[in-house]
């Protein structure tokens, strides 16, 4: 077990290409930290320079408190568990599994348990005799994942496990590896650009984008307090609804204009936070679960009237997709008994107390 | 077609249909007819030559009797058919597995050059490959040669005493071997180079991290992961290097002594010079069960582990 620290990470490519752009990140003993971001945004490349696949240009990596730039993969004591699997097709699941150990010259006895032992945790005893082409791909996930576990490593490395799984074995996967990791306790990093998948599994989300961290906090810290816009809008489906708008004093207080004439208060314990603000443009941010069916009863509560555009019926909640006056694709979020039809204007709740408001210019949350 | 969207034309049809038409009409005999060009191609040219052989290798040396297996039985007696046998299976054996070890050295050579570099060096290393192995040994012939010989002229230098390249039995095998992995070579190189280039790089980084060396990555990865390719290769060469001709015909003729004769050579030798046509198909069909028993076992092997893999 060890805690990994990246220090001033960076990586260029040939041609001066900086795929990440200098990056500190603690990561502590035991601890499962998610790295994610969409496509070309540095995650994979910056797991693959722990595991030693890819050289560092500049910066450092140490793991269990040693400096591992120049330590080749095999002797970082770290397993991964690669998106397409990568077990070695002639082998059978147990060889597979047993591959790293036997290389390590590990008694027979002991690579027999090990594999026996990680088979049992897995679910997969009974599949030890195949070959990884007679097996589906939730089993092989398995596997990867049992060749990771028999090592005992210091460091667990997940680059995108689960993204060739259909969406109902995702889940399940998911949840099979949340387990695994509250049983072997083994430091964890895991790449994914799926935020559902980051959100549920992290102690802690590392949102990265174009090669730098925008942000590090606990999922339900980046949900409810991001730092950036493209915190704000990345984690969260639907996305965040971003609203141009002009913060104006008025007798005391502040309001907020939105595009259509459309005037919402800023609740009174924001207004010492937006202070500074006042009199600016801003953008208003609100998530579609704080842009409901019309509700009463709170001082926060603001009304805003729509016209839909396109209804989606979930089951539990209905998506209503509509547009104002210079902000296209917002969605709000309705209870299903209640009426709508696209084209028929409603009323619609804000809720305040949930708003967001960001500096257009920078894209950080005032 | 009735309203159900059932094809019913040919029930509708069959009553008034004679026998013949059905025939036409069934799906094996389409089939059979469409394989028909290719079952036509395989007859008239192996079935039909090979069976013509079958057929000459029982007649006498007149061609106007039928002599059973009286060809066979005096090759079986001729101790200069087993050296020819000796021979062909010593230069087979020997140049494939030569061949087939500086093939996968220079793939690999090759594999880890930039993609840009790669073209190059590839082209210039498939030129053996590429010329007429004819001319070719007329360059080594000449190479070879006692008087005008630049290998002994190099080997002059470093004070190395001339060596009897074509004139000396053993050195004559030795030089026929060098040819034939000169000019094959190349083949490997390009088929390896093929197979290493599939094998998925996440292989080597999962094994990188399972704690393999170099060389524990070549043996537990690429090597496996090429052995149909090696086996496919292997037997396609050795069929190929057992029945080679033109290079021993051009280089030592057979010679000194009949020492360096092939199956093919030897039978040109006794049935084209000597006159001896069923003789001579007889020694060409001794090779067929040698090959067929590596064939079936190296096929059977890839069939398997094609069910396995892939």
């Amino acid at each position: 077990m060890a805690q990994v620290s990246l220090r001033s990470l960076v990586k260029e490519y040939d041609g001066g290409v900086q795929a990440v752009k200098g990056i500190d990140l603690e990561i502590a003993d035991h601890e499962f930290v998610v790295l994610v971001g969409p496509s070309g945004c540095g995650k994979t490349t910056t797991l693959r320079m722990i595991a030693g696949l890819e050289e560092i240009t500049r910066g450092e990596i140490a793991i269990g408190g040693t400096v591992v730039n120049d330590i080749p993969p095999r002797d970082r004591d770290i397993a991964m568990v690669f998106q397409n699997y990568a077990l070695y097709p002639h082998m059978t699941v147990f060889d597979n599994m047993a591959f790293g150990l036997l290389l390590r010259k590990f008694p027979r006895e002991e690579i027999r348990r090990r594999v026996d032992e990680a088979a049992r945790i897995l679910d997969i005893a009974s599949l030890l005799d195949r070959k990884p082409k007679a097996l589906s791909g939730g089993q092989r996930q398995r596997v990867a994942m049992g060749r990771a576990i028999v090592r005992n490593p210091k460091v667990f490395l997940f680059d995108e496990p689960l993204s060739n799984l259909d969406a109902k074995l995702r889940v399940q996967m998911r949840t099979e590896i949340k387990k695994v990791h509250q049983t072997v306790k083994t430091t964890t990093v895991y790449v994914t650009h799926d935020q559902v998948e980051a959100m549920t599994l992290a102690d802690r989300v590392v949102v990265m984008n174009h090669g730098v961290i925008e942000q590090v906090g606990p999922p339900q810290e980046l949900y409810h307090r991001p730092a950036t816009r493209f915190v704000a809008g990345f984690i969260g489906s639907p996305a965040m609804n971003f609203i141009p708008a002009r913060l104006e004093a008025a007798s005391g207080a502040l309001n907020l204009h939105l595009p259509g004439g459309i005037v919402l208060p800023v609740p009174e314990e924001r207004t010492g936070r937006y202070e500074a603000a006042k009199g600016r443009e801003v953008l208003f941010g609100i998530r579609p679960e704080h842009l409901t069916e019309r509700r009463e009863g709170r001082a926060t509560y603001a009304e805003i009237e729509i016209t839909p555009e396109v209804i989606e019926p979930m089951g539990m909640e209905t998506l209503v997709h509509f547009h104002l006056d210079g902000a296209r694709d917002l969605c709000a979020r309705l209870d299903p008994t209640v009426p709508a039809a696209p084209g028929a204007p409603i009323r619609l709740t804000a809720d305040l107390a949930n708003m967001h408001l960001l500096d257009p210019q920078s894209g950080r949350v005032l | 077609m009735p309203a159900d969207g059932t094809l019913a034309a040919p029930v509708s049809a069959a009553p008034r249909a004679s026998s013949l038409q059905r025939l036409a009409r069934r799906r094996s005999t389409i089939a059979f007819v469409m394989t028909l060009p290719l079952i036509a191609v395989i007859a008239g040219l192996v079935a039909y030559p090979a069976g013509y052989a079958i057929y000459l290798s029982m007649l006498n040396r007149r061609m106007d009797e039928f002599a059973w297996f009286l060809n066979y039985e005096i090759l079986v007696e001729s101790e200069t058919f087993w050296l020819v046998v000796w021979q062909s299976c010593l230069f087979a054996v020997t140049a494939v597995v030569l061949k087939a070890l500086i093939g996968f050295w220079l793939a690999h050579m090759l594999h880890h050059i930039p993609t840009k570099g790669q073209r190059k060096w590839r082209g210039m290393l498939l030129v053996p490959w590429v010329i007429p192995p004819a001319l070719s040994t007329l360059g080594w012939w000449w190479m070879f040669d006692p008087t005008y010989s630049s290998i002994n002229w190099l080997l002059a230098i470093i004070a190395v005493p001339p060596v009897p390249w074509l004139g000396e039995p053993w050195w004559a095998r030795v030089s026929v071997i060098i040819v034939n992995v000169w000019y094959g070579a190349p083949f490997f190189m390009i088929m390896y180079l093929a197979a290493l280039k599939s094998v998925p790089e996440q292989l080597y980084e999962a094994a990188a991290i399972d704690g393999a060396t170099g060389w524990q990555r070549l043996r537990y990865v690429t090597l496996p992961m090429m052995r149909n390719i090696i086996s496919i290769t292997v037997l396609f060469s050795l069929i190929v290097t057992f029945a080679n001709y033109d290079i021993v015909r051009v280089l030592t003729n057979g010679g000194p002594r009949d020492l360096t004769h092939l199956f093919a050579t030897y039978a040109f030798q006794v049935g084209i010079l000597s006159g001896n046509i069923p003789r001579g198909a007889a020694v060409s069909l001794f090779m067929l069960p040698l090959l067929a028993v590596f064939a079936f076992f190296i096929l059977r092997g890839v069939t398997r582990r094609n069910k396995e893999m892939a």
